[in-house]
This record gives C-alpha cells, sequence and structure tokens, in this order.
C-alpha cells in the first residue's frame, strides 16, 4: 500500500549525482530540449492541469501563482526560489540542493522560460553555505556546460532570521533590507522585486517542474489525491527510529508512513503527538494521528495543517507544556517585532508557560494563554502570528489536562 | 582602523553589481565580505558597505542588527552553537549543552533550529554541522579545531 514514488527523490540514492556528469547520464535537462514544443503559456496551462501545489508551507496552487505573472510587460520578470528552510522539523530542500543540484536548476530553466525571466536569484539560509556550495558548483558546471545562456542564477545567502523564509520578507531581504514581512495586496498579483513582477516558490516545487514537463500534467496526477495531486518529501524528526526525508505521495496514512520509513516510535514506546507540518501547525494527538492521511484536506479537517510535511513525532514521555515553551521561545525570537499583537503576545505567552512549567502558575494563566492566542489571530501583517495562535490553541485543545496538573 | 575590501572582494563585487538591479541588495553579500575579512562588522566596514551599496550607513547597521549571523563586536573564544529547537531537545540537546556548559575554552551559544532535525542533535561550528551528536562526539569535534 505504501507505493514508491520518486518525483523529486529519483536521484537521491545514485552517488555523486550531484556532478553533471552523472546527473546527465540520469537524464538531467533532458527537459530543455522538449520544452520547445510548447509556448510558455502552454507550459503555464500544464502546470495548471498537472495541479501542483506549492511545497513551502502554504499548498498554494503554483499554476495560477505562474499565470499572474504578466507575459508582454516591458519590466523583465524575476523568479526567486526560496530555500530558507527554517521551518522547525523541516529539513527537505537541503536533500535536493546536495544530492540532485541539478534538477532544481532544470526546473528553474523551465520556469524561467515559462514566465519569461532573465534573472533568479535563491534565497537560501545563512547556516546552508556548506550545502550553498554544493549547489553554487553545480551552477558552474551548469554554465560552463552551455545551459545558462540566457538566464543568472545568483545564490544570495542569508543571515539568520526565519522570517525570511515568508515570501515578501524574503524579497525585502534581498533588496537588502531587514525582513519586514510587507502588507499582502487586496487582489491577486504578483511579488515584487525591486518593482518587477516576481515569483516565488519552494525548492520542491521548482525540483517538482521537470517530471511534469517531462512525462505530463496526467502522470502528476497518478500520484496523491484529487485535491492534493502529486508527492511531497515528506520527514520525520524526534522520537522516531528512523528519522530522514523520505518521499511519498499525498493520503497515505501518517502512521503506515511513520511505521514503513520511520521504522515506527523509538524504542517500543508509545506515540502521544504529533506535530505534522513544521512546528507552525497545531499538535495533533496519537488518536487523530492514527486516523489522519497526509494530505491538505484531510490535515485541516482536523484543525491543524500538513505545511511543510515535515513531522515531528512524541512519545508517551513527553511533557507537553515544556514542548509548547519550546516552541514559544523560538516564536518570540523569530518574530519580527512590527505588529504590536505578535510581538508582545509570543513573549507574553513564552513567559506564562515558563511559570506554568516552575509549578508558579495558576488557572487564570491557562485562560490568559487563551485570550492572547485570541489577539494574536488575524490582526498582524503577515501568518506568522495566526500560526502561533493556533499552535497555543491546539496544545490546550489536545492536552489540556497536562496544563492542569501543573497548576 | 580604517576598512577596505580585499581586492579579491572588490572583485566579487563589481560582480555582483552586475547581477541586481539595485546595488543596495548588496549589503548582505558586502555584510558577509566584511565579517569573514575581519572576524566581526567594524563600524569602519559599515561606512565602507554604505558607499558600495549607495544607501545610508545608518540603514546598513539598522539590517546588519536584524540578522543573529551578523556580529558588530570581535568573538575569542571559538563559538559553538547549539540547536536548541524541538526536534534537538526530543534527542537529547539538554545533555549536550551541560556537557558543553562546563567547557570554559568555547563560547556557546543556543540557536535555533538548523534545519537537521532528522540528525538531531546537531551542532554548528564555523559554518560546518556537526549531527547526531553524543557527549563523546562533542570532545572529539573540539579535540580537532
Ligand atoms: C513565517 C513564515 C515562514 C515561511 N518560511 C518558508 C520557508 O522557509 N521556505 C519556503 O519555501 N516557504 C516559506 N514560507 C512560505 C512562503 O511565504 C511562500 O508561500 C512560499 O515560498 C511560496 O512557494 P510555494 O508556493 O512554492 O510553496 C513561509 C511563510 C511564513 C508565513
Ligand atoms: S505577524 Fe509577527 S512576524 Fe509577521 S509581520 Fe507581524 S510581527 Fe512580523
Ligand atoms: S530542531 Fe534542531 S535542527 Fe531542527
Amino acid at each position: 500500500m505504501m507505493r514508491t514514488c520518486q518525483i523529486v527523490s529519483q536521484k537521491f540514492a545514485i552517488e555523486d549525482a550531484h556532478t553533471l556528469s552523472i546527473a546527465q547520464e540520469h537524464g538531467a535537462y533532458d527537459t530543455l530540449a522538449k520544452c520547445q514544443e510548447f509556448t510558455p503559456l502552454e507550459m503555464i496551462q500544464i502546470i495548471k492541469e498537472s495541479g501542483l501545489r506549492g511545497k513551502g508551507g502554504g499548498g498554494a496552487p503554483a499554476g495560477a501563482k505562474w499565470a499572474l505573472m504578466p507575459q508582454d510587460s516591458e519590466q523583465s520578470s524575476v523568479l526567486v526560489v526560496n530555500c530558507d528552510e527554517s521551518e522547525p522539523g523541516t529539513f527537505k530542500d537541503r536533500q535536493i540542493i546536495t544530492k540532485d543540484p541539478h534538477l532544481l536548476i532544470e526546473g528553474i530553466l523551465l520556469t524561467c522560460y515559462a514566465i519569461k525571466a532573465q534573472d533568479a536569484y535563491v534565497y537560501i539560509r545563512g547556516e546552508y553555505f556548506q550545502f550553498q556550495k554544493v549547489l553554487q558548483r553545480a551552477i558552474d558546471e551548469a554554465e560552463e556546460a552551455g545551459f545558462l545562456k540566457n538566464i543568472n542564477i545568483t545564490l544570495h545567502r542569508g543571515a539568520g532570521a526565519y522570517i525570511c523564509g515568508e515570501k515578501s520578507a524574503l524579497l525585502e531581504s534581498l533588496e537588502g533590507k531587514r525582513g519586514h514581512p510587507r502588507l499582502k495586496p487586496k487582489q491577486p498579483e504578483p511579488e515584487w522585486y525591486f518593482g518587477q513582477p516576481t515569483l516565488v516558490n519552494n525548492v520542491e516545487t521548482i525540483a517538482s517542474v521537470p517530471f511534469i514537463i517531462q512525462n505530463g500534467a496526467e502522470a502528476y496526477r497518478a500520484f496523491g489525491t484529487e485535491k492534493s495531486p502529486g508527492t511531497l518529501l515528506f520527514a520525520m524528526s524526534g522520537h522516531v527510529q528512523n528519522p530522514g526525508v523520505y518521499e511519498a505521495e499525498f493520503g497515505v496514512s501518517m502512521m503506515d508512513y511513520i511505521n514503513h520509513y520511520g521504522g515506527g516510535i523509538k524504542n517500543g514506546k508509545a506515540l502521544k503527538a504529533v506535530i505534522p507540518g513544521g512546528a507552525s501547525t497545531g499538535v495533533i494527538t496519537a488518536k487523530e494521528a492514527e486516523e489522519v492521511t497526509l494530505d491538505y484536506e484531510a490535515l485541516r479537517s482536523m484543525g491543524s495543517a500538513l505545511g511543510t510535511g515535515g513531522m515531528i513525532v512524541m512519545d508517551e514521555s513527553t511533557c507537553m507544556v515544556s514542548v509548547l515553551k519550546n516552541l514559544l521561545e523560538f516564536y518570540h525570537e523569530e518574530s519580527c517585532g512590527q505588529c504590536t499583537p505578535c510581538r508582545e503576545g509570543t513573549g507574553w505567552a513564552n513567559t506564562l508557560l515558563g511559570k506554568i512549567l516552575n509549578k508558579r502558575g495558576s488557572s487564570a494563566d491557562i485562560n490568559q494563554l487563551l485570550e492572547i492566542a485570541d489577539t494574536m489571530n488575524g490582526k498582524t501583517i503577515c501568518v506568522f502570528a495566526p500560526a502561533v495562535s493556533s499552535v497555543i490553541v491546539s496544545f490546550l485543545t489536545g492536552f489540556r489536562d497536562e496544563f492542569e496538573v501543573m497548576v | 582602523m580604517s576598512f577596505t575590501f580585499t581586492p579579491e572582494n572588490i572583485k566579487t563585487i563589481a560582480k555582483l553589481k552586475t547581477r541586481y538591479p539595485k546595488p543596495q541588495a548588496l549589503s548582505l553579500p558586502c555584510l558577509w565580505m566584511a565579517q569573514y575579512q575581519e572576524g566581526f562588522i567594524s563600524i569602519d566596514a559599515i561606512d565602507v558597505i554604505a558607499e558600495v551599496t549607495e544607501t545610508p550607513a545608518m540603514e546598513i547597521y539598522r539590517v546588519a542588527t536584524f540578522y543573529s549571523m551578523f556580529h558588530l563586536q570581535p568573538i575569542t573564544k571559538k563559538r559553538v552553537m547549539v540547536c536548541k529547537t524541538l526536534s534537538c531537545k526530543l534527542c537529547g540537546s539538554e545533555e549536550i549543552l551541560a556537557h558543553l556548559s562546563k567547557r570554559e575554552d568555547v563560547l556557546v551559544e543556543e540557536v535555533e533550529c538548523l534545519g537537521s532535525c532528522g540528525s538531531a542533535p546537531v551542532m554548528q561550528i564555523d559554518d560546518l554541522y556537526y549531527e547526531d551528536l553524543t557527549t563523546q562526539k562533542v570532545d572529539a569535534v573540539l579535540e580537532q579545531l
């Protein structure tokens, strides 16, 4: 029942697939000739039909975003690839840029063709410098081989700020400024980089494009579910026997995935909880994990989200109060500070959790946490604060008794 | 105590200028180059970067202070950055931190998720990660420095 799927991980197990010669032996860049059969608009149509959804956490349909890019504008369009990968529990994009960087480059070239861009930037978190070097070498090789004649690919190193993964903060940072998210426009429109229309996509989204162009939209849709087509580099960390990144199609059962690839819970313990898709998705209980499938719709119906697909697995010995405290420390550290509810709310919730954890809290503090969560929901520039809010609520819904015995 | 970019960095800057629509975009690349050159970002370096990027020095300063990987003071001891976020905590980062706290020859910093959650616990020294840590492994790594 666990079908092997290798759309982006096809070359992960091949030795030295990060080098051009080995990658080409396994088909790298074959789609560059193939894409000439299509006009840019036809390319966008194929991506739309494939149902490809953004893999950076939001799951937005990629085709619709591509279609927002002007095809005949005076200004040239820009592609920005998001490799900020700072969402706790997420470590998938680094697999692509180190194990199969040419797949990403090929995806960038196809995407640039479709949106008529000449400049592509890959924004990489500062800590990934060791992995950035592998990608840079691959770009140099591709350039020498003549694949980058019409397109500049520039790697841009971040410098330690989680919020720069948010696309508009990322663009601010790429413009040389502080990583402060921008106000969202009312109507759908492209992003803007120094006034140029810009497409921002996650590394894995772009790395999925070559398969779709090579094999067609239907071949992609053969994996996954009707509404969540295709695959994702799901990942597991925490209390699991074999943590790691394993590609699977959307719609598989969470527990089948954890047992099949992860070898189950570490040391034969029982499962207590899973944070399904990176630290800004709500926690679910073991019982919910037994029922849920790995797709956007199923996780949403549990009040959580699929996010980046990076599951953090927790066994029966885990103290959920200290887990939430750990997450609030992260959020408080990483709030960019522009919006008062976010800046103050993360700090205050962190303080209250510290109090509860030290057995100096009261039941009023638990209610206060929920009030803070309420204030943080929906009154801020970006969705960071609402995500924190939903995480707090999820812990107090699923594990309230653990908080109550501490006060 | 004036600052100048090395000839090699000046070449890199000239090349990067052709890659971006505006020189302001070079502020992060320049801050990185300055930090590698001097070990930290001095006020003199900020003035030079302001010129290169055609941006007010105050703005460059604001940028430098926003990002956690830039430091504006010299660092005298070896920095050891240990991830303290959830997956590492679940896999024993507290033990690693307690072990490191006994050492006076290194500057231990707790940092947020390094994107190595599947090989937790993890620490970063200079530009490299050390994963699947045990206290023995930490000692062995520090021995090699
Ligand atoms: C707080 C926050 C952090 C984010 N971090 C990342 C990230 O590290 N990597 C990423 O690709 N997307 C991240 N995103 C999502 C981006 O804003 C954006 O939606 C995404 O890069 C678009 O690409 P996709 O549609 O291909 O997923 C983040 C969003 C928020 C609100
Ligand atoms: S919600 Fe938080 S992270 Fe987002 S812009 Fe406001 S302060 Fe910054
Ligand atoms: S939690 Fe430590 S690397 Fe992600």
